[in-house]
């Protein structure tokens, strides 16, 4: 078996595994292999069971598989049912000291004197937890072939400037390798081999990418509050920021980032910010975005533009903090209180972080409005094989943004929410402005065309039919959604990071004599093109994770003349899709061939 | 026998101008709809007094306010500023975000009690401990008038309403909890002393750093009763000036007309001075502990003490922390704001 497999690797929460499995990764990688990086931990600091999942996939699949063939068992507790979970043929590495309970014999077992090594190679006591994890990358890389020099690279790279740490590191590897090579006998069929399918791309995970995407925006005041998984995106920001964003001249910084006391004060400060023309921005997750409610309705009404990247995780309420999940899709859509519905772009690769990242403060200018980036865990803090990002392509676009000349060439008059070419969208002035006329008041209650305030039945209708164009409008907007295949009968749609499952299942499928097409959904409110693709397949099936098919159940609503032929495949248990199960339950939803018995005389 | 009148009528005298070459008028607002004799539209007046005074430019000062009878008075005086009416007690994140990307303007803020000491006394400490650099009036009234009728954080322990019953439980001092919270500038007056509210808001809008002053401002229709310290008949008959208090901008002459020893002045940044005139106490603005014991001496006492209760010139602004470019961050140029192709290739290369 040749670069097709996956290695899982259980430690303890807490052990310093996090750069050992960096380490496989990154060699893996740059012996140009692709691989996807999955890291299943609990809400916890320290103690509890966390797994690894490494796929190697010379076709260049990268969605998480159930069934991984090499087992890494450096847990005690986990040990046993690991193990047990092994498919035939499969390989577990282990610890010495750790004795399975009962061994297989279907398996191959190689035991590492992990203790001895650390011993031999007198490593301080406080460190030897941490550091007894590069025993078994020393072993996989003589058992799979991994290549030390590309294990070397990495750890130089990671540790820049502290020789000794690196050194310290390697010689472990190097102790484990060589021990493997005089004391292991190979009974496994799994083979690592150089390939070239990695060059010219990287390593990145969805929410450095989002980072680096808002600051290519222009994004100038961030406001955030920490909650996994959206944490590591402000983080992100907080470090490139200072090296992209100071100001050569004056070493001034062109941002502001604030770590507010709660969601609250968070999308508060973006509000502001917003209103007085800055490009603001904030991360959080599920429980967080529903403290942002009140604002968010706020903002839609009053019209002011920001970002919220909305990293989900398992809900409802604490749920899974740290498991994955589409799960905030109708919260999202429908945030706050009365008739609100908001605009949401739904990310599936880092590119697409990248690209949203900067595409959202263009699109909330353009709209006047707030823009949910819908992401989630699995997407935002694992490591992705993705092309390098391509730089913005065109000039910031600030929408209908008055100047001083503007207003006193209207007569020192303007309609703040005047609708002057049907897109909903009406023209606004910045704070600063000193022409007369140029100062207009915001609120969250009624207003006329002017701003002014008013409880008139007819200027509340009349606004909220402009809002409702301006969602209408809003459809040329957004991104427009991806579509693949070539006229099958069954058609498929997805959103964000079930991506590479589809990809794979349809394949699959595929190999099974199904033909299918998909599209990828980019963004809330549906482009005229998803209505398209559902008129032109007999049957869709809507693939999501969650529990009630919330995107499916957005299509019917939206496309009533073909809620029969939309069926929900959704998955909800806190693990990525796999492949697997996308062409498993597709197959069940698509009709059984009719029986001879069935058909009419 | 009545004289006639005159054919030809006096052209009407020019307005005065002031600094910035505006009359009063251009610092007025749109008509209050609030109850007539409240509290609230005489502190919007002396905003305007303030305003003309100092000579600010209205388009470079923003109004903000969040949910609540207060929160509308941004409305009722300088119709040349933007304004922005939030949400409930959170107007303290809108301001701070606002400054972050509009350094430069002048911020008014308007609360009040309930906005301030109940649903927003989070945002309103954090506010404080960021040291937004804004004026963050409370138009404090002990009671909720736009739900007609309820007690807020700071109404007094044992006060009844009608519908409501009776308050157990004892009022916040906001001001306390602002020194506490380490702002710079924290004064309390009454609405009645109009020369007082007008010296304090000059010297607030002249402060770096974030300007708390906590105005009682009695609520005519709800909370006017004689047993209400927020009352106009408490206020008048209790109220205790701890020293007068005159606003001298930098543009003025320093007069020193008190004796030698009777008056403290202190410099505030960029030149303006607060001279403060004793009034038969021995008391320093300087001191934190000092303002402490004062505000509780007070509360023992049952006096409405007025002035300047502490003044700390020394702590660095959000935007001083921050590091914040001089140019607003809303109005950098994008060859500041987006990073080079160049740079983005450097970036790829790290993840290659």
């Amino acid at each position: 078996m040749i670069n097709d497999f996956t290695i899982q690797v259980a430690t303890v929460n807490g052990s310093g595994s996090q750069t050992a499995n960096a380490t496989l990764v990154d060699a893996l990688f740059h012996m140009g292999l692709p691989v996807n990086a999955k890291n299943v931990f609990p809400s916890n600091i320290k103690g509890l069971p966390t797994w690894y999942s490494i796929r190697v996939s010379g076709e260049g699949f990268t969605a998480r598989r159930d069934d991984p063939e090499i087992l890494v068992a450096f847990n005690a507790k986990t040990l046993d049912e690991d193990l047990r979970a092994l498919p035939p043929g499969g390989v577990m590495f282990y610890p010495d000291h750790l004795k399975p309970a009962a061994p297989r014999d279907d398996v191959s077992l190689y035991a590492l004197p992990a203790n001895a090594i650390m011993k031999e190679q007198e490593v301080d006591v406080k460190f030897r937890d941490r550091m007894a994890n590069l025993v078994y990358v020393g072993a996989l890389a003589q058992v799979l072939g991994i290549e030390m020099t590309a294990i070397h690279d990495y750890l130089t790279r990671n540790f820049a400037g502290k020789p000794k740490v690196v050194g310290a590191n390697y010689d472990i590897a190097v102790a484990a390798f060589e021990w493997c090579a005089v004391n292991l006998t190979k009974t496994d069929p799994y083979t690592l081999r150089r390939m070239d399918a990695t060059a010219g791309k990287i390593l990145i995970d969805g929410n450095t990418a989002a980072a680096l995407g808002a600051i290519y925006g222009g994004c100038t005041v961030v406001s955030w509050y920490p909650i996994t998984p959206a944490t590591s995106l402000a983080e992100g920001l907080i470090e490139w920021m200072p090296k992209l964003r100071q100001d050569s001249e004056t070493g001034k910084a062109t941002f502001a980032i604030v770590q507010a006391e709660d969601e609250l004060a968070a999308i508060g400060m973006l509000v502001g910010a917003g209103w007085a023309g800055a490009r603001a921005m904030t991360s959080t997750s599920g429980p967080g975005l529903s403290l942002m409610a009140e604002f968010a309705g706020y903002a839609y009404f009053a019209e002011v533009p920001l970002v919220i990247w909305n990293v989900q995780r398992m809900g409802p309420s604490t749920g899974l903090p740290t498991r994955v999940s589409q799960g905030d899709l109708l919260s999202t859509y429908y945030l706050s209180h009365g008739d609100t519905r908001h605009v949401i772009l739904l990310p599936a690769t880092p590119a697409e972080c990248f690209e949203f990242g900067w595409r959202a403060f263009d699109i909330a200018d353009e709209l006047q409005t707030p823009v949910f980036v819908n992401s989630d865990l699995d997407l935002g803090m694992n490591a992705w094989m993705s092309e390098p990002f391509t730089y913005p392509e065109q000039p910031m676009k600030r929408g209908k943004v008055l100047s001083a000349e503007d207003i006193v060439a209207l007569g020192g008059r303007f309609g703040r929410y005047q609708d002057e070419d049907g897109s909903g969208v009406g023209p606004r002035t910045l704070p600063g402005n000193d022409a007369m006329g140029a100062a207009y008041f915001t609120r969250g209650t009624g207003h006329t065309e002017l701003a002014t305030y008013s409880e008139r039945p007819e200027d509340w209708q009349r606004n909220l039919a402009r809002l409702d164009r301006k969602h209408e409008h809003a459809r040329t907007v957004v991104p427009e959604p991806v579509v693949s295949g070539e006229g099958a009968d069954t058609g498929i749609i997805a959103m964000g990071s079930t991506h590479p499952a589809i990809v794979e299942g349809r394949v699959m499928l595929e190999r099974e004599g199904v033909d299918t097409d998909s599209l990828r959904v980019r963004a809330l409110p549906f482009s005229p093109a998803v209505r398209a693709f559902i008129a032109a397949h007999e049957r869709t099936v809507v693939v999501e994770m969650n529990q009630h098919g919330q995107l499916a159940i957005l299509l019917r609503t939206e496309y009533p003349e073909f809620a029969t032929r939309i069926l929900s495949v959704a998955h909800c248990d806190g693990l990525p899709l796999t492949g697997a199960f996308v062409a498993a339950r597709v197959k069940a939803a698509l009709p059984s061939p009719t029986r001879p018995e069935e058909v009419n005389a | 026998m009545t004289s006639p009148a005159p054919s030809n009528p006096a052209p009407a005298r020019p307005a005065a101008l002031n600094s910035a070459g505006l009359a009063k008028n251009d610092y007025k607002g749109l008509p209050s709809t609030l109850c007539p004799g409240c509290g609230h539209d005489s502190i919007s007046s002396r905003i305007i007094d303030a305003a003309y005074a100092l000579g600010l430019r209205p388009h470079m000062v923003l109004k903000l306010s969040g949910i609540g009878c207060s929160s509308k008075s941004p409305a009722y005086f300088l119709n040349g500023s933007h304004g922005i009416n939030t949400v409930h007690g959170r107007m303290p994140s809108v301001t701070t975000g606002a400054l972050l990307a509009q350094r430069g303007h002048t911020a008014i803020a308007v609360s009040g009690d309930g906005d301030t000491g109940s649903i927003g006394i989070g945002q309103f400490k954090h506010a404080v401990r960021r040291n937004v650099p804004m004026v963050y009036i409370i138009e404090n009234n002990g009671v909720y008038g736009l739900t007609k009728g309820q007690f807020s954080a700071t109404a007094d322990q044992g006060q009844t309403l009608k519908y409501i019953g009776t308050n157990d439980l004892p009022a916040l001092d906001l001001c306390a909890e602002a020194i506490l919270a380490g702002a710079g500038f924290v004064a309390r007056s009454f609405a009645g002393d109009a020369k007082q509210v007008t010296e304090l808001l000059k010297a607030a809008l002249s402060y770096k750093g974030i300007a708390v002053l906590d105005i009682i401002s009695p609520c005519v229709t709800f909370n006017n009763h004689d047993e209400s310290t927020k009352s106009y008949g408490y206020g008048k008959a209790h109220e205790v000036p701890i020293h007068d208090i005159t606003f001298v901008p930098e543009f003025d002459e320093i007069r020193v007309d008190y004796e030698p020893g009777e008056v403290l002045s202190v410099r505030l940044h960029d030149g303006p001075t607060v001279q403060l005139r004793k009034l038969g106490r021995d008391y320093d603005p300087r001191s934190r502990l000092s303002a402490l014991a004062l505000l509780e001496g007070a509360r023992h006492g049952g006096e409405l003490l007025t002035g300047l209760l502490y003044l700390d010139e020394t702590r660095p602004t959000l935007l001083d922390t921050q590091h914040v470019h001089d140019t607003p961050l809303a109005l950098l140029p994008e060859a500041l704001t987006r990073p080079s192709p160049q740079s983005l290739a450097d970036v790829m290369r790290q993840f290659g």
